[in-house]
């Protein structure tokens, strides 16, 4: 009976009914279901099952490599996209639209593609990778590798977060800290940053959120070595095919609770940034 | 609030005595670009590189193959399938949780955001455990001759998971800020409930849609992960495009597989430039929706 209460009160708009069950049929089938289903299946490997499968040296090792390159691609993305979106928001400089439509591209670009166009570039042979050889980095099949993959597909999610609370900026603070005597170090330091923190949070724990999962871009230049440069999904891929299904299960499931996690921390902080933005 | 939100804006444009010195700013600038150029540009501009490394007769001749046709015609394939499925739920979605209140709304929005913060490698595994031969309904598909793991349902199912919220999530903040006051006026006029949609609300959220659309499409074309679990990569039937790259690439067949690579990157290319183009006309369409007053800013403040 509450739908219909609801619908006298909103007004004589029809189409609650059919609209909502398409939307609940569809969630339960597509999203509910599926998810529900590989906690059941896990659940059936009891917590001691779980826990010996994630805890051997193989898995712990993909768990740090995905876990420090994600962290460590966040926090470059923080520092790069702070720099891309202050430059985006605050001059003009000819080109600049491309420039901004281009943040997008890790976004847009399939991640196979990204992949093996980071492979053939980091490679010993390739345009970058030659340079860094000689140096004695090598790119490609290593962690590092990993972490240049997580760089790219990142930095949108800093960029498009940090943008909007960049423009939102009273010139007026600013003005009246310079008038204060402020430098513009001084003013970088204690009045921007602090006001755009929670949003400079969100987009790297955004940043950082899709690093743990992914997997395309990163296959191809981590070479896959277990123990060595083998990140969690693919791992979870390597047990596949090797049929053995309990360690799958009981790998995503972690790994599923651990992105909900992240996404109930994305959204704690995004009710922080509101917040924050309510009280200007 | 749009209205509110462009003043504001202009207002926080920084002005003289608060900026940075020229040299500081050019410096900025060019710290941005030579950042960008590394990390955007060189690996796009390396894919056409490698894919043209033989020439452009062996990079023509990697579309002669019939497995690369059967890999562009299964991606259109999908697309076509998961693209329409997201429309008529994302509208549906949005209809419901905009246009009315009901309890469980964030909850319901939640799940729909859900697909985003899962591993595309876990979206696939959760499709193997339940429709796979060792799944839930794996008995009972395999009894009644249906596959869905390792073939093309199950591709288009993964696919539909991955790109789930696309459409939703660009309509939703729309409608609930658009309020119900345009409708209500319609079938006060007498307009019935599907007139109202097709002639009211349809308008009015067309560049979200259309946004939205853009974007989903994308991700159903250029889907790896998800794909790559429950396709089995059967070379010729269960390869999309991204698969065929990774299998081309894999058998050290670069030019073939930068090849195909080079038609999703014009893909998003082409994804980029439809974006930029929709982002501005819906910033026109909100901009004049806010100087002529309609129902956006006369609507009251939901209170919170």
């Amino acid at each position: 009976m509450k739908p219909g209460r609801t619908r006298r009160r909103v007004g004589v708009l029809p189409g609650f009914g059919p609209t909502l069950g398409i939307t609940v049929f569809m969630v339960s089938v597509v999203v509910v279901i599926p998810l529900t289903g590989l906690f059941v299946r896990s659940a059936g490997l009891g917590f001691g099952g779980v826990w010996e499968t994630v805890t051997t040296s193989r898995v712990l090792a993909a768990f740090r490599l995905s876990f420090g390159a994600s962290l460590i691609a966040a926090a470059i993305n923080a520092v790069v996209g702070f720099l891309v979106a202050w430059t985006l928001v605050r001059y003009e400089f000819p080109g600049k639209r491309i420039v901004d439509a281009l943040v997008d591209l890790p976004f847009a670009l399939p991640t196979a593609v990204s992949g093996i166009a980071l492979t053939a570039l980091f490679a010993p042979q390739g345009w970058v990778g030659r340079l860094l050889a000689p140096l004695g980095l090598p790119v490609a099949f290593t962690p590092l590798g990993v972490t240049v993959a997580l760089i790219f597909i990142g930095l949108p999610f800093v960029v498009r977060t940090l943008q909007p609370a960049l423009m939102d900026l009273d010139a007026e603070v600013e003005e009246a800290a310079a008038v204060l005597g402020a430098g513009r170090l001084q003013i970088l330091g204690r009045v921007i940053l602090p006001t755009v923190l929670p949003a400079l949070l969100t987009g790297t724990t955004l940043a950082f959120a899709r690093a743990v999962g992914e997997y395309g871009s990163v296959v191809f230049i981590s070479g896959n070595m277990p123990h060595k440069t083998e990140i969690v999904p693919l791992l979870i891929v390597a047990k596949l095919e090797q049929y053995d299904y309990a360690g799958a299960t009981a790998i995503g499931a972690v790994m599923l609770v651990l992105s909900f996690a992240i996404l109930l921390a994305v959204n704690l902080l995004q009710g922080w940034t509101g917040r924050y933005r309510e009280g200007n | 609030m749009a209205g509110a939100g462009a003043r504001h804006r202009a207002a926080a444009r920084p002005r003289p005595g608060v900026g940075e010195t020229a040299p500081v700013r050019r410096l900025l600038i060019a710290a941005t670009l030579l950042v960008l150029g590394c990390v955007l540009v060189l690996p796009l501009v390396s894919v056409f590189a490698e894919a043209l490394r033989g020439g452009l007769g062996a990079y023509l001749a990697s579309f002669r193959d019939p497995e690369a046709l059967a890999a562009i015609r299964l991606t259109l394939l999908v697309a076509a399938i998961a693209v329409p499925v997201n429309i008529v739920f994302g509208l549906s979605a949005a209809w419901a949780i905009a246009k009315f209140s009901f309890p469980g709304k964030r909850l319901l929005i939640t799940l729909i955001d859900l697909p985003y913060a899962v591993s595309p490698v876990v979206s696939g595994l959760v499709y193997i455990m339940i429709y796979g031969a060792h799944g839930v309904l794996g008995p009972w598909l395999a009894a009644h001759d249906l596959q869905v793991i390792f073939a093309v349902p199950g591709i288009v199912l993964a696919t539909i998971f991955v790109t789930f919220p696309f459409v939703a999530r660009e309509l939703i903040p729309l409608m609930e800020e658009q309020g119900t006051e345009q409708e209500q006026a319609a079938m006060t006029l007498g307009a019935s409930g599907w007139q109202t949609f097709r002639r009211v609300t349809l308008p009015n959220v067309r560049w979200a849609l259309l946004y939205g659309v853009i974007l989903c499409n994308a991700r159903a074309m250029g889907e790896f992960g998800a794909v790559s679990v429950v396709s089995g990569h059967i070379r010729g039937k269960t390869a999309t495009m991204p698969l065929q790259v990774e299998i081309l690439y894999n058998e050290y067949n670069y030019v073939a597989a930068f090849a195909v690579a080079s038609l999703l990157a014009m893909l998003a290319l082409a994804t980029l430039v439809a974006k930029a183009v929709v982002e501005r006309r819906a910033g026109a369409a909100s901009a004049q929706l806010a100087t002529t007053g309609t129902a956006t800013e006369l609507q009251p403040r939901e209170a919170p």
